[in-house]
């Protein structure tokens, strides 16, 4: 089952990379050890014949928002001193935060190996099919996403504006 | 059948590699004989007949220089910089359809090392990877003229990745397909049988702004600003000696020859060229007049490189991000715009 080996080491190197993502000292090591959990994500998704879907992955996080996190840890030059120091809630609420995703990510995934197999026809993850699916079954879920990123584009862009603006 | 398939795949890996090294070897040849021919000066002439042997002893020189590792920098990330560097500009080759299909004793022979069904996505990731081995590099250096000129370049790359993104977005509309070597194929006959024209004709305003792209994205002239030289001494690689320094110099020749070569293939035919049906030759024939076409159409455009970069001065900075942002990227969005409504209008 080479497949299946295949799924074990890149399962493994995703887990331990993401762990070392949030055990390095240094932010740009995080951000390298994270670039190399998306590559392992990535290539489940080629285990699964979804070439697209791995692609596009690489192309918008390891391609594009990774290069950004890179570009601003660079400016920042943050180091051990300059680190602002978090008060002991802030730790508090982001464990909670933490843990609660974790039960929703639980809850979620429990019920998965009841369903039946997903589809491993070679053409399923091909771009004609996911269009198809995404333009008529899904063009609701599409359109909403769309509107939502479109919003997040025009609160990016009024959040870079000079301060002039609100005066006015 | 499958040992055939895979000597057959090994084989032309091989040659693609060394295809690919010898063109950017040869390229950086050409560079300084195009240079001089510019300026009317000789170029280099001093190893073998014409300069020949010159990359020979380039490579020779940069191998025997004093390999220098700064102290304070970061030593595996040092060396990982131009690992990367050289390793994504040579994995685009991978899915570059060099020709058609060779058939042999009966069995068909594609010159492709790999058919995707995404492969000009599959160039995308590739060359979006492409960005951290100057990042990594600059940064690791722990050189204050190397952050600045990795930070240049992966604001550069990634504000001009957007404008490509969207230029070749139009041409996936007019062709329906992202593969490559479907992409050359629906070209085939070229201006002959069958009228199927380059679509360079149908996306004109699509290949000016991939071409504008492409020159960004190897960093080339007018778009050199990583490694200018008159305000960051020598930009990301300035603490590298040796083969790394030679390593990030080589990809950027790497890169220049895939991207003749992708430019070759979404707008001027690829392995096609004009009358290739209309000559009544065989298959085997066609398909090595093919590639021989393909390897002049990459040589016009590398020349093509060679030839602005030695007649149009750098950008200044806030010029090179208007025009990504202000121009580039509106135009590629109308380019989108009108060919969708041509498409629908025409389809009926």
């Amino acid at each position: 089952m080479p497949t299946l080996n295949l799924f074990y080491f890149l399962s493994f190197v995703a887990v331990l990379s993401a762990l070392l993502v949030v055990f390095s000292k240094n932010p740009m090591h995080s951000v390298l050890y994270l670039i190399i959990t998306f590559f392992a994500i990535g290539g489940h998704y080629l285990l699964m014949n979804a070439e697209f879907l791995f692609v596009v992955h690489i192309i918008v996080y390891a391609g594009a928002i990774m290069v950004l996190f890179l570009y601003v840890i660079m400016l920042l030059n943050l180091n051990q001193e300059s680190e602002p120091h978090k008060s002991t809630v802030l730790k508090f609420a982001a464990t909670i935060c933490g843990g609660l995703l974790l039960l929703i990510l639980v809850a979620a995934f429990k019920g998965a190996d009841q369903l039946p197999a997903a589809a491993t026809e070679h053409t399923v993850g091909y771009v004609k099919s996911l269009g198809m699916v995404l333009f008529t079954e899904y063009l609701l879920p599409f359109e909403i996403t769309s509107v939502l990123l479109l919003a997040a584009m025009v609160g990016a862009v009024m959040l870079g504006k000079p301060e002039r603006l609100n005066k006015g | 059948m499958i040992s055939s398939f895979l000597i057959y795949k090994t084989i032309l890996v091989v040659a693609v590699f060394a295809i690919t090294l010898f063109v950017a070897a040869y390229s950086t040849y050409a560079e300084r004989k195009v240079a001089a021919f510019l300026q009317d000066r000789v170029g280099p002439d001093r190893a073998g007949p014409f300069g020949m042997f010159q990359p020979l002893a380039d490579g020779l020189k940069f191998m025997m220089k004093e390999e220098i590792i700064p102290d304070s920098a970061n030593r595996f990330l040092f060396i990982l910089g131009p690992s990367i560097a050289m390793l994504t500009a040579l994995m685009a080759g991978v899915v570059i359809p060099w020709g058609n299909t060779l058939v042999i004793n009966g069995e068909s022979y594609t010159l492709q090392i790999a058919e995707l069904n995404i492969g000009i996505l599959y160039v995308f990731a590739v060359v979006s990877i492409g960005v951290y081995g100057i990042m990594i590099g600059g940064w690791a250096s722990n050189n204050k003229f190397s952050l600045l000129g990795a930070i240049r370049a992966s604001a550069q790359m990634i504000s001009y990745e957007i404008a490509m993104g969207l230029s070749i977005i139009a041409l996936v509309i007019t062709t329906g397909t992202l593969s490559l070597r479907e992409i050359s194929l629906l070209q085939a006959g070229g201006v002959g049988s069958d009228w199927n024209f380059w679509n360079v004709l149908y996306q004109p305003v699509g290949f000016i702004i991939f071409l504008i792209c492409a020159f960004a994205e190897c960093n080339r002239t007018p778009f050199d600003l990583p490694e200018c030289e008159t305000e960051l001494v020598g930009g990301y690689h300035t603490e590298y000696s040796s083969m790394k320094l030679a390593l990030y110099l080589f990809a950027e020749y790497v890169n220049m020859f895939i991207s003749s070569a992708v430019i070759s293939i979404l707008y001027f035919g690829g392995f096609n060229f004009p009358f290739m049906n209309d000559l009544g030759l065989d298959q085997n024939t066609i398909t090595i007049l093919g590639t021989v076409f393909f390897f002049a159409k990459i040589t016009f455009f590398i020349f093509f490189f060679m030839w602005i970069r030695w007649t149009i001065p750098r950008f200044r900075y806030d010029q090179l991000m208007n025009l990504g942002w202000k121009a580039l990227i509106p135009l590629a969005v109308i380019n989108i715009f009108i060919t969708g409504l041509v498409m629908i209008l025409t389809s009926k």
